[in-house]
């Protein structure tokens, strides 16, 4: 009996739900990075070790800021949600092979200090940090736009950036109006191609992201909806004669698969509604095809995703979710009446 | 036509624990306390005083208002003591204990009503009135409400054997072992409704109980069998109308609002065994099962049955047990001391380990979006969880706090572990006492 009381006195008590899914944000992000591993595979391929390096220092140096920042604030510990990893390896993505490491590690902190930690942390923060701190490393245009040419290194593991051999990107060409030459669709599909470490190749990414549809850590909703908008516009408004290849091209090249399978999606800056998420992926796919064709830059996925981060409580306040019953409500009243 | 309620989840249905253990008449205890509030609605008021002799069946408890049920004895014997006593919602509560004299001796009362009932199918209200029936898939409201409430209006009734909360399988069992007992409670309330037909929804995930239903329900008999998706909470009320009829209660309203009846399976036995037996609400089944509980079983018990009897009669629970629940674990309570008593609306005992309680100690919410994709009711809930910590209770309002009927959904989808529930339990408090 007394045996009995005291297991009562252990039971633990608490309120309902009293099961949940194994799902947790630590595991969501490792499927993340995972995900994201194909494409640092072929990545290393086209540029070399160096393209492992910059996201392995990338990786480090955001769960380091990460962790400083808050043991400074007294604040609990956060870096065991993976989090941090995710940022760094994104922010290296959207980077040139070739970056000095010391400009990287600058792009680290404003990504995680200013943009997210600042903010209250993960979840809290209303633009994408490494879209964010990418756009604040063009401070040093030049070092943002030298590109590597692929397999063009000579040594895998030679990590000298002096002689790399540089070109300009079918992005910088497709922005003058024109088809790029000298590269294959083919070779642009698989990676072999200039760009971002880690958005060369279309064919990696789309099997990290099939991999997280499967693992339902993401929806359809706003790639898809990004991605569509962008084709149909490329498609109706081409520079070049064909369409096809140069819809095909446009979504190809200039981190646009990046961005609309692992940027614009971010949980904590996009809408959570089903229907805003739709409204603010086809904003995202707007914007690119609008600031590549009359902006500034080639590229415009990033901004585009920065700008349409902005809108991202407005949308979810305009699109709610339709009420349960709401369609009866009016007949239902009159009924009681 | 094939129709569907928006979101849910997929939990682990754990029915494989209990599902293949026969209903086990549990013997009546030494002693049982009931409690004078086991429905929605207002307490009875105990009509038996220390001392006095009742027997099986006996009215012991008259109620005080229209939404109530009154109460009978479950044994016979000697009352022991009318005082407050522990309740399964955690609080003191009158209650009626009472010494069970082994002799199960009925009261006067209880006798057939089926020839009553062959005269006039529509004397079911008064002796489901007068029987204490209440909902018995653990909502407890008064039956005999329900059918007043549903009387001339609805076109279409369900009986509801989803029974979506995992692990629980005592209507999966009763309507394995006694189904005509079921069909036949089916048959007294569609008279009662004068309607024709009658709709039998059970979730896919039984297929034996199904099978064997498939046998007796044949086309034109009047009860038609749905099989459901098995998915979570295909069975809480508004989400089942959803998935049977397309329709869509509205906010605040009540299954009739939209032509709908719902009663639980077990509602259905019960109305059968006092139309033939005449005995009135005072046992169930109840499943007592979970991995943390030695033996699985399912068992027929009187109700003012002390827990702990149930937990020894399934071999005890195992020693490293985190929580004891009374009811599902999605929307069931956890309890802290096992000598409350099992009441009319309790379907299951379960016993949960450590492991199972994924509580975390910083919960942050990452905004992924989850609950909004799970919420079968269309609401927000990371943002009515963000307006309840900041006590804005117009927000509260505007994102419809009061249409939340507390599957646990979001909760459990969460990756950031808050506790949604907990919130909007305290928001829906907030909300009315403001009002
Ligand atoms: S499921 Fe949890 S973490 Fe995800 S948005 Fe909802 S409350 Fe936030
Ligand atoms: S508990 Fe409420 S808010 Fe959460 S899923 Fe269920 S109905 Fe929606």
């Amino acid at each position: 009996m007394d045996q009995e009381k005291e297991k009562q006195k252990l039971l633990s008590i608490s309120v309902s739900p009293h099961i949940r899914s194994d799902e947790g944000t630590r595991s969501i992000m490792l499927d993340v990075l995972i995900a994201l591993v194909p494409a640092l595979g072929v990545s290393a391929y086209m540029f070399g070790f160096r393209a492992i390096l910059v996201t392995l220092v990338s990786c480090a140096a955001c769960v380091f800021f990460e962790w400083a920042y808050r043991k400074l604030l007294k604040k609990p510990q956060s870096i065991g949600n993976l989090s941090a990893m995710v940022t760094g390896t994104l922010l290296a993505y959207c980077l040139p092979v070739i970056i000095p490491l010391w400009i990287l590690i600058i792009g680290d902190f404003f990504a995680i200090v200013v943009v997210k930690e600042l903010f209250g942390g993960l979840g809290k923060n209303f633009m994408n940090p490494a879209l964010a701190g990418r756009a604040f490393l063009f401070s040093w245009p030049v070092a943002m736009n030298t590109w590597m040419v692929p397999l063009s290194y000579t040594g895998f593991f030679h990590l000298s950036t002096a002689d790399a051999v540089t070109h300009a990107t079918p992005l910088a060409e497709m922005s003058s109006g024109k088809l790029p030459e000298g590269v294959t669709l083919l070779q642009s599909f698989l990676g072999q191609v200039g760009g971002s470490l880690g958005e060369v190749s279309t064919f990696a990414l789309l099997l990290g992201a099939i991999y997280l549809l499967i693992r339902r850590v993401i929806t359809l909703h706003i790639p898809l909806s990004f991605l569509l908008t962008a084709a149909v516009l490329s498609f109706l408004f081409p520079q070049g004669n064909d369409h096809f290849l140069w819809t095909a091209w446009q979504l190809c090249s200039g981190g646009v698969i990046l961005g609309a399978l692992f940027m614009a999606n971010d949980y904590a800056t996009s809408p959570v509604n089903p229907r805003a998420q739709i409204v603010y992926g086809v904003g995202c796919g707007l914007l690119t095809v609008f600031i590549r064709r009359f902006g500034a830059y080639a590229e415009g996925v990033s901004y585009a995703i920065l700008i349409m981060n902005a809108t991202v409580w407005l949308l979810d306040k305009a699109f709610p979710p339709k009420r349960f019953g709401a369609v009866r409500e009016k007949k239902g009243k009159e009924a009681a009446k | 036509m094939k129709h569907g309620f928006f979101g849910g989840i997929h939990p682990d249905d754990g029915k494989r624990y209990s599902a293949a253990s026969p209903i086990t008449p549990l013997p009546p205890p030494a002693q049982v306390v009931i409690p004078v509030s086991m429905h929605i609605g207002a307490p009875c008021k105990p009509v038996v005083q220390k001392g006095d002799k009742v027997k099986l069946g006996q009215l012991i408890a008259e109620t005080t208002g229209f939404v109530a049920a009154p109460i009978h004895s479950s044994v016979s014997g000697t009352v022991a003591a009318v005082e407050p006593r522990l309740h399964p919602n955690g609080q003191k509560v009158m209650s009626i204990v009472i010494d069970n004299d082994g002799l199960d001796t009925p009261d006067e009362s209880i006798r057939s009503h089926k020839e009553e009932l062959e005269a006039d199918p529509h004397a079911l209200l008064e002796l489901v009135k007068a029987g204490g029936i209440v909902g018995m898939g653990g909502a407890t409201f008064p039956t005999h409400v329900k059918i007043s409430s549903g009387l001339g209006k609805v076109d279409t009734m369900i009986v509801n054997a989803a029974e979506c909360e995992p692990y629980i399988t005592a209507d999966q069992r009763i309507l394995m072992e006694q189904p005509d007992q079921v069909l036949g409670g089916i048959r007294y309330l569609m008279r009662m409704l004068d309607l024709p037909e009658a709709v039998l929804a059970v979730e896919g995930n039984k297929p034996d109980a199904i099978a064997g239903l498939k046998k007796r329900l044949t086309p034109g008999c009047g009860i038609r069998l749905h099989v459901l998706r098995t998915r979570y909470p295909q069975g809480a009320e508004k989400q089942l109308i959803q998935s049977v009829t397309g329709r869509q209660v509205p906010p605040g309203g009540l299954p009739a609002d939209v032509a709908c009846i719902v009663f639980n399976a077990f509602t259905c036995w019960s109305v059968n065994c006092l139309v033939e037996e005449g005995m009135p609400s005072i046992q169930r089944v109840v499943t007592v099962s979970g991995p943390g509980v030695a033996a699985p079983s399912n068992f027929l018990c009187r109700v003012g049955t002390p827990v702990s009897a149930l937990v020894e009669a399934a071999g005890g629970l195992k020693d490293d047990v985190d929580k004891v629940l009374l009811g599902g674990p999605m929307m069931g309570n956890a309890i802290f001391d096992l000598s409350v008593p099992v009441i009319k609306g309790t379907n299951a005992v379960l016993g949960l380990m450590p492991e199972q309680n994924r509580a975390a100690e910083d919960p942050v919410c990452i905004r992924c979006g989850r609950c909004v994709a799970a919420c079968p009711m269309h609401l927000q809930p990371l943002y009515l969880y963000a307006a309840e910590r900041k006590g804005e209770i117009p927000e509260l309002e505007r994102l419809h706090i009061t249409d939340c009927i507390e599957c646990g959904c979001c909760a459990y989808v969460c990756p950031g572990r808050l506790q949604l529930v907990q919130a909007f339990k305290d928001g829906k408090v907030q909300v009315k006492n403001k009002k």
